[in-house]
């Protein structure tokens, strides 16, 4: 099949960018999008001209590199598919296409589709762990921790840290991201000792890394390409709330 | 404090003062809604209001200071949420977010400007002074406020901007109220859809019962 | 030269505690004079730079990501061996020793063996403790799911993504030392030379990818965490940026390469379509635990439904050649028994080179949402690549190469031959000898990462001054030059060939002729395309952009660089090991059924290799093993 490409291109983060467009031909329908990209990229190499920059690794949907925002949806309208992972067969002979970036103030652009995210890194830093030290721990069954309890973690931990939350969201708000972790720890005994301080920090640094706050639109849960679920951002303004309780020890 | 400054603290002061603006016009639409059970009904809910004396301005109080925190803490989120959203996409979608989630600012400033007309209109009874309770006739010795309400919402052009701010009411409810379940804590996932359906309904009931006084008036069906 | 790994002698038992107490430690004062260098943050990287940083060392960490959570360590997904002996299936240390000595058909070192198998137990606490949610049964204790290659369980895992919570668990303790400023992360950053001076390792130089700079940073050590090659295949389960580059670089700078000739190639990938797919994927072995692995007794049933053809029709051929571990064969022998079904004409799909993994016993065992619960998230993805549903019909199965067991040569503290240079995880080459056994790689990263390199870099240290050696030396400067001058060499050819084009050349000679079966005469043939390829890179890849700018095209180039003298040096040591062991197959030496055939008497040792210089024959360097606690056997899964 023929496609027809707009595609964001920024040579980097002060220049000023546009869509330019650019056709794909003989698509196969089996090539993943990524794959597709290459061979735009490859036809534009032989003419001389500058290939799409544009970030991705595994090409599994695990490592969250891949971040391109296709027709207004973080990585396609395939549901729970990373851009990687969504293949051709998705779309029809003639389509247009719109490839655009991440946008949101936390992500500059450095350059075509290529986004900064170390925000994203920035907020696991200011409390995403426990401070447990490498050796001295105790055994791994020691607390026990029930299936329910177990499996509500990983749901939450799924989060591969793509960033499409946020831009999908229209505060550009990582209200997601963060609560995924902040409800993995809160629901794990390891996790517990530190709740209060970390529901506080990370939720600091997240404004402090210039996203937006949180207004319940929930486009986060629809973009994620891991499903992981709003309760989450229940359950951290339920630890927020937590904290805000005077504890026993009078803190 | 943390509460006034940081991302969550900001949402739970939302959603505590939206909750109790919500039991304001529920007390408000109930003692409304006395208007239709004739003149007598709603004159001795006007007179008993105001017989509370000292009460009534502490109550005034109270509800000023929700509005503000309400208000301030709305526009200030608003313009934050906006700063960290600086470029549009080429192709803008939503999937599941609703109209009115996208307009609350909006919506919340059209209540706004509504209730300082409203007060201008009812309370201080400066905008139609023609018809105002402070120069009709009184009844047994009571301000007239029925017939204060029915003249008012004869005159198409006042029922109609009740009609807009009571739809941007009824917008604004139909996110807040779910929201509020969410931004407590209380949602836990699977119910989510739930809420957010029971929130739509409670919306709408608010909406058309606040609508109906106006609506009922225009149409002749209260006189 | 003969190599001395340095591996403590007697009792194994006590190896692993006698020389910690044995080593020396640096008292902690000290070690924040010293400054170490961590390149790569995946399981070993990250786990290192967490540790050591935690200890007090200043820690400076490199990845070419743009966040350590992306490494490549987070695709593994089915799980991390330990030999807690949970289920009570007779487990113990001594037996995750053995089957890994065997799994990798004795060509690993014994005592670096053993200590991973004694340290496993604890990764699986300190994992716990971080907060990965590994599978939990209903009474709230560990799961454990059975792999390759062993008859216990023990293997513990969080659903199909335990490689992204074990890394996830590194990368939080990671960035708690970030904030603590213990560790300072440089990423989006590629080495591309080691800073070699007077004969020891004391800096790196690498590009910052982002603005194109070329910047220097010396160590008091140096280590590399930089995973492993088989992208030198170009179709592969690795992510697109692994390559050779750190280790290459490392070895051009006089780090011996040892046994690259000791690659991986995984039974239980998405067979290949089309010429345009850019990489394999993989589907976890643990779903050989209930799916079953057949092809058609008859050639001419291959185009048939599957579902078509009738049992007695089936060649079940894992259970039929190797009854006691059955579907779970270790990865080497499953890989090539599904290459010889193929190659019988047997295979299936549009290319007859698959072979259907099957689950409808298992289904109809457990049920279909049992299966869902244990493999959801592959079935989906299988869909998603194949558009086939696994539940409704067999899934097609075709190895690819998925791993590398060679590596850098280290001694026993992951030391190289260059002193200051360590190196950790799937970039040396310890511990899984020929082969390695499935759920292992996780295991061994974080072991080197917690609980090896904190010890023995000590010993080091200890007789390191500290910042004796920095930036200032001139050999940086000469480094960052060097570097310079090959970029720009690159990008003045603008010859007519991308990148891609040639290192799909280089895959499918590797591929074919150093792929799962190796023979004299394909290992000739491709030392002599090799060659012609590198030249032709030379002198007509076409890279676009320019040095000073992110260019991702200028990354690939010089992977691909680095993948084509590297090429040469694995074909030689696979030309070079007359015998077949692990995941080195040669054609000559095989038993009458077909089974890999050893020479212990000749090739019982590390072939580690020294670089001479491009197109010029490495000088072979060896270290003989010895097997004092696992008799030296054929290896059977029969």
């Amino acid at each position: 099949m023929n496609l027809t490409l707009h595609v964001w291109r920024q040579k980097g983060p002060q220049a000023k960018g546009k869509l330019e467009t650019y056709q794909a031909k003989n698509v196969s329908p089996d090539q993943s999008f990524l794959e597709m990209l290459d061979e735009v990229n490859d036809d534009l190499i032989k003419s001389g001209k500058d290939p799409i920059a544009f970030d991705h690794d595994c090409r599994e949907g695990i490592c969250g590199m891949c971040s391109q925002v296709i027709n207004g949806r973080p990585h396609g309208h395939e549901e729970r598919t990373t851009v990687c992972q969504l293949h051709m067969r998705q779309f029809n002979d003639g389509d247009e296409i719109f490839v655009e970036p991440w946008r949101a103030k936390a992500f500059p652009i450095q350059k075509d589709l290529i986004v900064d995210r170390s925000s994203l890194d920035a907020i696991m830093q200011s409390g995403g762990y426990t401070s447990c030290h490498t050796g001295g721990v105790p055994d791994g069954n020691t607390f026990p921790i029930p299936k329910p309890v177990a499996d509500y973690a990983m749901d939450a931990a799924e989060c591969i840290g793509c960033g499409a939350c946020i831009a999908a969201c229209p505060n550009s708000s990582a209200m997601l991201y963060t609560s995924a972790k902040v409800a993995q720890l809160a629901a794990l005994p390891q996790g517990k000792p530190e709740a209060r301080k970390r529901v506080k920090a990370m939720t600091e640094a997240l404004l402090a890394e210039g996203f937006g706050n949180c207004t319940n639109h929930y486009e986060c849960e629809a973009a994620c390409p891991k499903g992981i679920s709003v309760k989450f951002i229940a359950k951290l303004n339920r630890e927020y709330l937590k904290s805000m309780m005077p504890s026993s020890l009078g803190e | 404090m943390n509460l006034f400054t940081s991302t969550v603290g900001r949402k739970i002061l939302m959603a505590v003062t939206g909750l109790m603006l919500v039991g304001f016009i529920t007390v408000h639409l109930l003692g409304n809604l006395s208007i239709f059970w004739g003149a007598d009904a709603i004159n001795a809910y006007a007179k008993h209001l105001h017989d509370l004396g000292p009460l009534v301005w502490i109550f005034r109080l109270v509800m000023l200071c929700l509005f503000a925190i309400h208000i301030t803490f709305g526009v200030q989120l608003y313009l934050e949420n906006k700063a960290a959203n600086p470029e549009p996409y080429a192709v803008q979608k939503t999937l599941v977010t609703t109209f009115s989630a996208k307009t609350m600012v909006f919506t919340g400033l059209i209540i706004l400007a509504f209730l300082i007309y409203h007060l201008l209109h009812f309370t201080v009874q400066v905008t139609n002074p023609d018809i105002s309770a402070h120069n009709l006739p009184l009844v047994d010795g009571h301000l007239d406020v029925f017939t204060m309400v029915v003249m008012s919402f004869q005159k198409v052009f006042i029922a109609i901007i009740y009609l807009i701010a009571m739809v941007a009411l009824f917008l604004h409810l139909s996110h807040g109220v779910s929201s509020w379940v969410q931004t407590l804590g209380w949602s836990t996932g699977p119910s989510q859809d739930k809420v957010t359906a029971l929130g739509k309904l409670v919306a709408i009931v608010y909406g058309l019962a606040y609508i109906a006084i106006p609506l009922f008036i225009l149409a002749h069906i209260v006189k | 030269m003969i190599l001395d790994g340095k591996a403590p002698t007697g009792p194994i038992e006590t190896s692993w505690d006698r020389h910690r107490f044995d080593m020396k430690l640096v008292n902690p004062a000290n070690k924040r004079k010293y400054k170490i260098l961590v390149v790569g943050t995946g399981l070993a990287g990250g786990a290192a730079a967490a540790s050591l940083g935690e200890l007090g060392y200043n820690v400076e960490a490199f990845c070419y990501q743009d966040s350590p959570r992306r490494a490549h360590s987070i695709a593994a997904q089915g799980g991390i061996n330990a030999a807690k002996n949970y289920p009570s299936d007779g487990d113990s240390v001594y037996r995750l020793f053995y089957d890994t000595v065997k799994g990798g058909d004795f060509r690993a070192r014994e005592a670096d063996v053993w200590r991973l198998a004694q340290v496993s137990n604890n990764i699986i606490d300190q994992c716990v403790a971080q907060g990965v949610p590994f599978a939990r049964d209903y009474a709230g204790y560990l799961d454990n799911r059975s792999f390759g290659g062993a008859q216990v369980s023990r293997t513990f895992y969080a659903r199909g993504q335990t490689g992204q919570q074990l890394l996830l668990g590194a990368y939080s303790a990671l960035s708690r030392q970030i904030k603590n400023k213990t560790v300072k992360m440089f990423a989006r950053r590629e080495m591309l030379d080691l800073v070699v001076v007077d004969g020891v390792a004391k800096g790196i130089a690498c590009r910052n990818l982002i603005t194109g700079e070329i910047e220097s940073y010396w160590g008091d050590a140096v280590i590399l965490a930089t995973g492993g090659f088989v992208n030198v295949f170009y179709l592969s389960t690795n992510a697109m940026g692994c390559s050779a580059t750190a280790i290459w670089r490392a070895s051009k700078k006089g780090a011996y390469m040892a046994n690259p000739c000791y690659t991986q190639i995984h039974p239980t990938c998405i067979p290949q379509h089309g010429d345009k797919q850019s990489k394999l994927t993989l589907m976890s072995e643990s779903l050989r635990n209930d799916g079953r692995v057949w092809v058609p007794k008859k050639a001419e049933d291959c185009d048939k439904h599957p579902n078509d053809i009738p049992a007695e029709d089936r060649d079940y051929y894992l259970e039929r050649k190797y009854p006691s571990f059955g579907n779970l064969a270790p990865r080497d022998i499953a890989s090539r028994a599904a290459k010889e079904q193929c190659d019988d004409g047997r295979g299936v799909g549009d290319t007859k080179r698959g072979v259907y993994l099957d689950f409808k016993t298992s289904i109809e065992r457990v049920g279909q949402p049992m299966i869902a619960q244990r493999y959801g998230n592959l079935f989906e993805m299988y869909e998603k690549i194949t558009d086939e549903n696994g539940y409704e019909r067999p899934m097609r199965i075709y190895p690819a190469p998925h791993y590398s067991m060679g590596g850098l040569w280290v001694d026993y503290h992951c030391m190289s031959n260059i002193p200051g240079l360590f190196v950790l995880g799937e970039a040396n080459f310890s511990v899984h000898g020929a082969n390695r056994l499935g759920a292992s790689a996780l295991m061994q990263g974080l072991a080197d990462g917690y609980f090896v390199i904190p010890y023995t870099i000590a010993q080091y240290m200890a007789s390191v001054k500290p910042g004796e050696i920095t930036d200032e030396h001139p050999e940086f400067k000469k480094s960052v030059e060097d570097v310079k001058g090959e970029i720009n060499k690159l990008l003045s050819i603008k010859g007519k060939k991308t990148v891609g084009e040639l290192h799909r050349e280089l895959g499918s000679v590797m591929w074919e002729d150093v792929g799962m079966a190796r023979s004299e005469a394909s290992l000739k043939h491709a030392l002599q395309r090799i060659p012609e390829i590198r030249e032709e890179f030379w002198k007509n890849v076409n890279v676009t952009g320019e040095s000073g700018e992110l260019n991702q095209q200028l990354e690939n180039a010089w992977r691909l660089a680095d993948f084509l003298e590297f090429a040469e040096i694995m074909t030689t040591d696979a030309l070079h090991r007359e015998e077949s062991c692990g995941g080195h197959f040669r054609t000559e030496h095989q038993t009458d059924d077909g089974e890999a055939m050893r020479d212990d008497e000749n090739f019982c040792y590390v072939g580690a290799w020294e670089f001479k210089g491009a197109g010029v024959k490495p000088e072979l360097h060896k270290e003989p093993l010895k097997f004092e606690n696992v008799k030296l056997a054929v290896r059977s899964y029969k």
